[in-house]
């Protein structure tokens, strides 16, 4: 298995695919349904309680985990100890020897670039009997010298990561004239800002298991993408994709680190079938720390251009992206799209060290460029004497690109701010940074958010009725916790006049209807619509079949309550599992995502405020509160739409408070590879969340208005805690995460005067 | 110290990790479990056999269960690999998360920190027995009423660990359910939810 020099995310694809505007307004657009008026709906929209919540809270739910299968193998990985060396030999005889050892693979020759970088792997009889086998493998290896650091990668005489060199430019953006834009301005204004390294830390490690049949394939994942897997593995396998099935049932988590087929996926697919028999591979917490990637840091330094009254005139970005031996991420698109400004400038730069390639993490690029921006913006407002809130509004855009592209089908990021900004009584701020007396200081902090989550046009769907009155939906997507099982049983039930229950969902399946990955927040704008589309057209068969027998129009009936019923005559009525049994066979309808209405380009936006407590004497920070404000266009579920923000927010503080994994410059492996060592935020860090949506309908996106929600509350999570910060003390921290060092040191910065 | 692990609400997941790791309880809990002398060290030539195993039986959900363990055998391997109760996650392995969490003769334990001889003659509950039937525990319901979950990977482990406080504590405050529940992390971040879950719950089991 030969890895590619310089890993390219395969999930970066997906945000240009996500990111679906004037570019593909070309494309001709599919017949669109028409929308159901405001107060037609009965449950989307609503409040409605998972449809496997019972499975859930019995243990029934079954994970990649928790699968076992009569005579299966467990495979183990052995990973290069040494962040940088060349394998010399790699003898695999004593460990095939082992007894209970069923078969080992060599997978590496030459060049080891990371600490972790599979070596070899054996299958055996048990766990306990694979990890001492491994033990037995023989490698030699020629050490070589290794940096782990992104500021050493980039000093002279750095051992080299790539052959290109340890600095690459990886992406570079211009529109207007920054330098005539600087002229202009009244102040210019720059700062540097920094991100860590934050790992997913899925609560389900990475798993998979694989299992033959003849020439078939079968393999179960713990993963965010069904029908990548599929497609990867037809490739590394180099077999027909028409010969695989990925099955994933419940998934514990992934953020992005679950896209696409992994290593060990493949090795356990060419295990089981070298030897005959399923086997089943499971990373363990300490793999999953440093083996399968983590948001690349960004190192940001930005430059505006404004007016007195806070216009911009030029806004400029610098950034070193370092994901590793991967190309990072592009962190551009909120510079370029959030703010009115005719003068942008954009260069980024890879930076290659001796660690495992980045991964997409949930909304990357985005997340780290708006506490950037976003940090950028509230330090701008200080600077102007202006209220950061009138600043963004100020430079409010309405067109992408700055004001300068195709218009936003829709934008709500106006309602957002006021929304937000009453609930959290924005006027309590600190009118200027820093103002307030004693120990303990409180402030207030926003950040704003853009993010594609339009979704797939093209995603497939089916509702089949059969003659029993029951209900099915089969869709090959995936529910990666998010509710997506609930939330296609709403869309078919509401369409349908039935209860959510009374559906059933087929997903997890990559033989289904096709549907795209679980990342870029596509699930609800992909998957809804194309089931709204195949409910629709088997609630037309139905309408037909109960004009006949109630003998009035189709036009007249309405399905509702589990019945058709006349709209004029509401005497003359149907049971709809009456109506069924006139259907001769079991009845598919399909379904399609259809195309955006062209020369629109749709967005989410949303904006975050946050009151937070500093304790300038121990530098420790205490977030009160954070409400946040969404258009993410028609919402399906209230009761899933609001974890998913509160979920995100946990996670933002977190990254803005605690998370970083650490490398030890000496060995050039991950010092804190555990959930003990890296700090996630838990019980007693949370605040009090409070989660508003705008409820603006995109009438031209898709048949239900709706947009994706996994990542855009993900994106100024962090941003907005340093925004409140630094209102509370007067000084930007600038790098997350804001540990009681940094903070201590971000007040001395100030006591001195820089 | 106590051989067995337990939370109390007033420790933290941090300090609560402290206070259990370490082998050395493990290994004194082994040896007095397997009722013989330790075998001769291996200073010469020869085989020596170092692990073998011991009859076990404890009550599961209510069920007697009756098996041979080896003494480096977690509660948690037990529960998961030989009986087929896979409601308790492995997380971390290390008792760092609450993944795992089971009740104990009615005391919250991490399954992957416990060696299953020490479960002997223990009265085990899991995720698997919380339901009477078709009927939900109070707290179960909750929790999907509440929507206190996302991947629910973690949650047998939060159902344990709330069952487990609310037998102690009847009528928790907000911050008494954090520091309660502490010891288990939920990395979709969904504690707000979990914690109105649990308070949610709490009322309905005051009211019987």
């Amino acid at each position: 298995m030969k890895k590619e020099a310089i890993i390219e995310d395969p999930y970066l694809e997906y945000i240009d695919l996500a990111n679906i505007g004037g570019d593909q307004a070309a494309a001709p657009p599919l017949p669109q349904p028409a929308q159901p008026k405001p107060g037609e709906f009965k449950l989307i929209g609503k409040y409605t309680p998972r449809v496997d919540g019972r499975k859930i809270v019995t243990g029934e739910a079954l994970y990649t985990h928790d699968l076992v299968f009569e005579g299966m193998l467990i495979a183990k990985i052995l990973r290069s100890p040494h962040a940088s060396a060349d394998v010399v030999s790699v003898d695999l005889g004593p460990a095939l020897s082992y007894p209970g050892v069923k078969a080992a693979l060599k997978l590496k020759d030459g060049r080891v670039k990371w600490a972790g970088e599979p070596i070899a792997a054996v299958a055996a009889v048990d766990e306990r009997t694979a990890e001492e086998s491994l033990k037995l493998i023989k490698v030699e290896y020629k050490v070589l010298p290794h940096v782990v650091s992104v500021d050493k990668a980039m000093a002279q005489g750095a051992p080299l990561v790539q052959n290109e060199g340890n600095v690459a430019k990886s992406n570079e953006y211009t529109r207007g004239d920054a330098e005539k834009g600087f002229k202009e301005a009244d102040v210019i204004f720059e700062q540097t800002y920094k991100t860590s390294w934050e790992v997913h830390q899925p609560t389900e490690t990475h798993g998979s298991l694989a299992k033959w049949d003849g020439d078939n394939l079968t393999v179960w994942d713990s993963t965010q993408a069904i029908q990548s897997v599929r497609d990867g593995l037809a490739r590394s396998l180099a077999m027909p994709a028409s010969r695989i099935k990925v099955i994933k049932h419940y998934m514990g988590g992934g953020f992005g680190s679950k896209l696409g087929v992994n290593d060990h996926t493949i090795i356990a697919a060419r295990m089981a079938k070298e030897t005959g028999r399923p086997v089943k591979i499971l990373l363990t917490r300490q793999e999953n720390s440093d083996c399968v990637g983590y948001r690349p840091t960004a190192w940001m330094t930005v430059r505006a251009g404004a007016k007195k009254d806070g216009t911009l005139t030029a806004l400029t970005l610098k950034n070193y992206n370092c994901g590793g031996i991967g190309r990072g991420d592009r962190c551009s698109e909120p510079f370029t799209d959030v703010y009115k400004c005719a003068n942008v400038k954009v260069e980024e730069y890879a930076v290659f060290v001796n660690t495992c390639g980045s991964r997409a993490t949930r909304a990357p690029g985005h997340t780290q460029a708006t506490f950037g921006l976003e940090g950028f913006m509230e330090e701008l407002a200080a600077r102007l004497s202006l209220d950061p809130l009138e600043l963004r509004l100020k430079n409010y855009s309405t067109k992408d690109k700055g004001d300068t592209g195709t218009p936003y089908s829709t934008k709500g990021l106006e309602q957002c701010y006021k929304l937000g900004a009453e609930k959290i009584g924005w006027s309590r701020r600190n009118k200027k940074p820093g103002a307030g007396n004693g120990t303990v200081r409180t402030g207030l902090g926003m950040a704003s958010q853009i993010w594609p989550g339009a979704g797939v046009p093209g995603t497939l769907a089916d509702v089949k009725l059969y003659n029993d009155g029951s209900v099915e939906v089969d869709c090959g997507t995936q529910d990666i916790g998010t509710g997506t099982r609930t939330h296609i049983a709403i869309v078919a039930a509401e369409t349908l006049g039935l209860e959510p229950r009374d559906i059933s969902v087929h997903i997890g399946n990559s033989d289904l209807p096709w549907a795209p990955i679980s990342g870029g927040s596509l699930t609800v704008p992909s998957v809804a619509p194309a089931v709204r589309d195949a409910a629709l057209k088997a609630a037309e068969y139905l309408k037909g079949l109960a004009a006949k027998k109630l003998n009035v129009a189709p036009a007249e009936i309405v399905l509702e309550d589990k019945k058709a019923v006349s709209k004029t005559d509401p005497g003359k009525s149907i049971d709809l599992k009456e109506l069924a049994r006139t259907i001769p066979r079991p009845m598919p309808f399909h379904g399609e995502r259809a195309n955006m209405t062209p020369g629109f380009a749709y967005q989410t936006f949303g904006a975050h405020f946050a009151e937070v407590e500093v304790d300038t004497e121990t530098g420790k920070i205490k977030v009160k509160k954070v409400v946040a404000a969404h258009d993410i266009g028609r919402v399906l579920n209230r009761q899933t739409a609001e974890s998913q923000v509160i979920g995100a927010i946990t996670q933002g503080m977190s990254a803005a408070l605690f998370e970083e994994k650490i490398m030890d410059p000496e060995t050039g492996t991950m010092l804190n590879p555990n959930l003990h060592d890296y700090k996630v935020a838990t019980a007693m860090d949370i605040p009090e969340i409070v989660p508003i949506f705008a409820d603006v309908i995109d009438d031209r996106l898709n048949n239900l208005g709706t947009k994706g929600l996994g990542e855009p509350p993900r994106i100024p999570a962090s941003a907005v805690i340093a925004n409140a910060v630094f209102n509370a003390i007067g000084v930007h921290v600038r790098e997350i995460p804001m540990t009681p060092a940094r903070v201590l040191a971000a007040l001395k910065r100030k006591e001195a005067g820089k | 110290m106590d051989s067995v692990p337990k939370k109390r609400k007033s420790v933290s997941r941090r300090a609560f990790i402290q206070s259990v790791s370490g082998g050395a309880v493990g290994a004194g809990v082994v040896s007095r479990l397997l009722g013989k002398e330790p075998r001769p060290r291996p200073t010469g030539p020869g085989e020596l056999e170092v692990f073998e195993k011991k009859r076990i039986s404890f009550t599961v959900n209510g069920r007697k269960v009756i098996l041979d363990a080896e003494p480096r055998e977690t509660l948690l391997q037990v529960l998961r690999e030989r009986l087929r109760l896979t409601g308790a996650k492995r997380v971390c392995n290390r008792g760092e998360c609450g993944g795992c969490t089971v009740l104990l003769n009615g005391r919250t334990v991490y399954a992957c920190h416990l060696l299953a001889v020490q479960a002997d003659g223990a009265d085990v509950l899991t995720v698997e027995g919380l339901a009477s039937g078709d009927k939900l525990h109070p707290v179960q319901q909750a929790f999907i009423d509440k929507d206190g979950y996302q991947c629910g990977f973690c949650t047998p482990g939060f159902l344990l660990a709330s069952v487990g406080l609310l037998a102690k504590n009847k009528q928790p405050t907000f911050d008494e359910i954090r520091a309660g529940l502490a010891g288990n992390i939920c990395r979709c971040g969904n504690y707000q939810k979990i914690y109105a879950a649990v308070g949610a719950a709490a009322e309905v089991l005051r009211r019987g």
